[in-house]
Order: structure tokens, then C-alpha cells, then sequence
């Protein structure tokens, strides 16, 4: 899921300036399970708008927010008081800002959130990020532990200098990326896997911003 | 040739030392430096940018140190720069003469005085050394052919103390296949370790020139245990530098010890005296002094 966090607020109202009526859109997938953009968090954000003098016109939250086309219907059902707001401030990733800024030309769409990372959730409210989506997946090579995500530098040939009794210099309360490939590659037999040189990454195939049309995909290949 | 591979090469005991470039416009201090370990060493490593703290470049420091007639260790290093700007500035290094090129990946940007900067490893220092590789072939990292060569002796470090030493060493081997041909390592105190270390690489057909970093006093000593990942100083040196007078003179003592010793079991010394590269003379002429009474 897309972790995000919330802005501060004062941040937010610098942004939006003077703009009076505001309509709230959050978001019922990730933003609500990250507990920055869902019923309560969206609440909230009225709440304190109000107290600060602004109106709140109304507000939604969509499942998912990022579905351009799911959104654009409850927006639809929500037009005359989308009419009457002069901003609109969006409690969730920057996807879902942005299917909101598609579709308005001159009402002003703000961001409430930040948008951090692809996050694994370890329990509730606990996310940790395994993978940056680099585009070239090498978990087959390094015992499927993340060396491009879990090293800081991103190595994809063991560890650097800073290794220490199997920790990373920069968080000593984390291992090392490529010590615990070490020792996953080891204990599988594919200790192998680690010698081979890895070629340099292809950043051409990740080249901004990308796009996937699973049907002009299939058509292509026929 | 250059000197330091020649003596590398020929079997012979080299000697190096570090220059870090200055923070600022001013060249005078690190010229005066150089000037002062022409001759005494075989050649000079100049930092780039060490512990991503912005200083002026490598590149034309290597340069001020060829023009100064002293032999400069070019460091390389990743994070600051994609593999286009690597190349240019490795072919530009090419173009001034410089042969000894030192390929690291680099310190984390959070290290140093630029924390918000964004850090670049386009390719790491395996990477690196495969792309110094392929410009001495005269084929760039994209594979297109290049008019004129390098002619780069290639080296890169090794941390021999850090645990579990084995994927340490396997990624040692992979610098090798990529080219390296000489190794400097970080600071070394713990003798017997540094000689495990040694016995595990003496079939890798390298040259290992251990790292000596002078030791000013017991605090740094203690600072170093704690802080810098894969250097032990053994309890009994820091007891030697508490009891002492004049600590400096303990640590320029006991660098020269280390720099003895280290003839006998590797091919060569990396001396590190950071700020205060003038000690590295009194180091090695202390350790002249010991070797000739036999100590």
C-alpha cells in the first residue's frame, strides 16, 4: 500500500491561502489504513478548517481514491456543492490528488498529505518499505530480500564499509541488507548467486511517467 | 609506469599516504602538504568528497598534486555522480596523466555537511570498476568505442574487520573480476585479525596495502572503537596512549610499529593522518629508526 503522512496544517492553509470554501476528499484504501486520510482523519480536517474560519462544503471519501474513473462518479453526485467550493483539499496519496486536479480546470486541488512509500504493513499503523518499484526486479538473485530498497545506498554488490557485526552503520539497530542475503543465499545453497557481477540498472525502462494499458499490451503482441 | 605500480607490481613494500582537498577555494595549505610527502611516499590518495562533506573536487586536486610532481590516487566515488559523469571526468583524469584510480562507492550524503542533497549511485563501486575496465579496453559503459584508451591502474578498499568477514571478501573477489588490482584498507590495529585476513585472500593474486591511521590520543582511540564500523583498537594500545605524556609521540610510535609489521605480512601501508598529513614523515622515519635497531 502507498504510506502517507500528514502535512501540518498550518503548511496546508499557506498552500490553500485564502480560499473560504473547501470541499474534503480523503481516501478509503491506503490513506484510511495509514489513519491520514479516512472518515475520522477527514473529520477532523473539517473540523479544524471550521475552527479556523474556513467553510467545509462537504466531503467524500472513494474507495479509491486513485480509480480515476470510480471517483469521477461520486465527484458527479457530489457537483452542486463541488460548485460552491473554491478549493478542493485531498486527504490522500499524490494519485489521488491528482485524479481530483484532472477533473477540475479551475477549481484549485491542495494536498493534505504526503506520499512516502510502497509500505509493507507489519501490523496495524506499522508499515516498513521492501520494495522502491525500481522496475527491474532482482529478488531472484538476492534470496528475494530487497538490496535495491533495504541498503541505503541501494548496493546490488554486498555490503559496503559500513558493515558492522552484521548491522547497517546508519541504523545500528538494522542488519545489514546483504548480510542477511548472505546468510538466506548460504543457508539455501545459492551462495553461487552472490558471486555473479550484476549488470548496471536500465533506468531507461522507468523513464517518467510511466503508463500500462493491459489491453494495448495484449494487442501488441498478437 | 607509474611508481606505485611499478613497486606494487615488482614485489616491492609501497608506501601511501592521504591528502583530503581543502573546504574552499584556498589551494596554498594542500599544495605546502604535498609538497612536504613528495618523495617519502609513492603516492598520494586525494579524498572525494569524504564522508559527503563538500570539498573541492578530486579530480583537478589529482591534478594539483600531478603538477606538483607527486604521483595522486584518484578517489572515485558514486554517490555524487551518474556513470556519464564518472566516464567524463575518468577520461579527463586519463587526459592530465593520471593512472592510479581508487573506485569506491561512497559514504552516505547523511554523513556529511549537505544532508538534504540527493544521493545518486547510478552504479557502485563493482560497477564502477567494470566501467574503469572497459575505458582502458577503449569501449565505453554503453559500449561504444572510444578514441584513445586509459591506461588506469585500478584499486578500490576492503574493510578486513568487519563480521561476518565472507561476504566482505566475495564482494573483494567481485572488485577483482572487475579489475582491481590493488586494495586499501581501512585502519588495522588488531595484528592477528588483520593476518586471519590475509591468510583468507592470499590466493586472490592482490595487492593489500593496510590502513595506518595515527592515533592522537586514547579519547580518539576510544571514539574510533565506537564509532567507525570495523575498527577494534586493542585495550593494551589505548592503555599505552593513556599513560603517556605525549600522546601524539605514543601514536606516532605506535604507527610506525604497525607500519613494520605490516611489511611482513602485506604489500604495502596506507597511512592516514587526517589534518595533520605532516606526521606521516615522522612516522615513517620512525619506523626507519626501529627497523635499523632491530625493535
Amino acid at each position: 500500500m502507498i504510506i502517507t503522512t500528514a502535512k501540518k496544517i498550518d503548511d496546508v492553509l499557506a498552500s490553500v491561502g485564502d480560499k473560504r470554501n473547501i470541499f474534503i476528499v480523503g481516501c478509503g484504501s491506503c490513506a484510511k489504513a495509514c489513519k491520514t486520510g479516512g472518515e475520522p482523519e477527514v473529520l477532523a480536517m473539517k473540523e479544524e478548517l471550521e475552527s479556523r474560519g474556513r467553510h467545509v462544503t462537504g466531503w467524500i471519501v472513494p474507495d479509491e481514491t486513485c480509480h480515476m474513473n470510480l471517483t469521477r462518479k461520486l465527484v458527479m453526485e457530489h457537483q452542486d456543492e463541488f460548485v460552491r467550493s473554491d478549493a478542493v483539499l485531498v486527504l490522500s496519496c499524490g494519485a489521488g490528488v491528482q485524479t481530483m486536479s484532472a477533473l477540475f480546470e479551475k477549481t484549485p486541488v491542495f494536498p493534505a498529505l504526503d506520499t512516502g512509500f510502497l509500505g509493507n504493513t507489519k501490523r496495524v499503523g506499522d508499515f516498513v518499505e521492501n520494495c522502491s518499484l525500481c522496475g527491474e526486479c532482482v529478488l531472484g538473485e538476492t534470496a528475494s530480500i530487497c538490496p535495491v530498497t533495504r541498503c541505503p545506498k541501494g548496493l546490488l554488490h554486498g555490503p559496503c564499509g559500513g558493515m558492522d557485526d552484521g548491522k547497517c552503520e546508519l541504523d545500528k539497530t538494522r542488519d545489514c541488507a546483504w548480510v542477511r542475503i548472505y546468510e538466506r543465499l548460504k543457508e539455501q545453497g545459492q551462495l553461487d548467486k552472490m558471486r555473479t557481477i550484476k549488470p548496471m540498472k536500465d533506468y531507461s525502462r522507468h523513464t517518467k511517467p510511466s503508463s500500462l494499458n493491459i489491453g494495448e499490451r495484449a494487442r501488441s503482441k498478437l | 609506469m607509474g611508481k606505485l605500480k611499478d613497486k606494487l607490481l615488482g614485489g616491492e613494500f609501497a608506501i601511501t599516504a592521504e591528502l583530503c582537498p581543502p573546504k574552499g577555494a584556498d589551494i596554498a595549505p594542500f599544495v605546502r602538504k604535498a609538497q612536504l610527502l613528495k618523495g617519502k611516499v609513492d603516492a598520494i590518495n586525494v579524498t572525494d568528497n569524504q564522508r559527503a562533506i563538500m570539498r573541492l573536487g578530486a579530480l583537478p586536486a589529482a591534478i594539483i598534486l600531478k603538477q606538483e610532481g607527486v604521483e595522486p590516487i584518484y578517489q572515485v566515488i558514486c554517490r555524487d555522480r551518474n556513470r556519464i559523469a564518472l566516464q567524463s571526468d575518468l577520461l579527463g583524469a586519463a587526459a592530465f596523466g593520471i593512472e592510479n584510480v581508487l573506485a569506491l562507492t561512497g559514504d552516505q550524503i547523511t554523513t556529511g555537511d549537505h544532508k538534504t542533497a540527493k544521493p545518486v549511485f547510478d552504479i557502485e563501486s563493482v560497477q564502477l570498476l567494470e566501467v574503469a575496465s572497459g575505458l582502458n579496453r577503449g569501449v565505453d559503459a554503453a559500449g561504444h568505442e572510444l578514441k584513445g584508451k586509459t591506461s588506469f591502474f585500478l584499486g578500490s578498499s576492503v574493510n578486513p574487520g568487519s563480521v561476518p568477514v565472507e561476504p566482505v571478501v566475495i564482494k573483494m573477489q567481485q572488485k577483482i573480476e572487475t579489475g582491481a588490482r590493488f586494495f586499501q584498507t581501512q585502519a588495522v590495529y588488531d595484528a592477528e585479525k588483520f593476518g586471519a585476513f590475509m591468510k583468507c585472500v592470499a590466493g586472490l593474486n592482490v595487492k593489500v596495502l593496510a590502513g595506518v591511521l595515527l592515533l592522537k590520543s586514547a579519547k580518539m582511540a576510544r571514539f574510533l572503537n565506537e564509532n567507525v564500523p570495523g575498527v577494534q583498537v586493542p585495550d593494551a594500545l589505548i592503555e599505552e596512549l593513556e599513560k603517556s605524556a605525549d600522546p601524539l609521540k605514543t601514536g606516532i610510535e605506535i604507527a610506525a610499529r604497525q607500519l613494520n609489521e605490516f611489511r611482513q605480512c602485506c604489500h604495502g601501508a596506507h597511512i592516514m593522518c587526517i589534518g595533520s598529513e605532516e606526521r606521516t614523515l615522522d612516522i615513517i622515519e620512525r619506523a626507519k629508526e626501529l627497523a635499523s635497531v632491530g625493535a
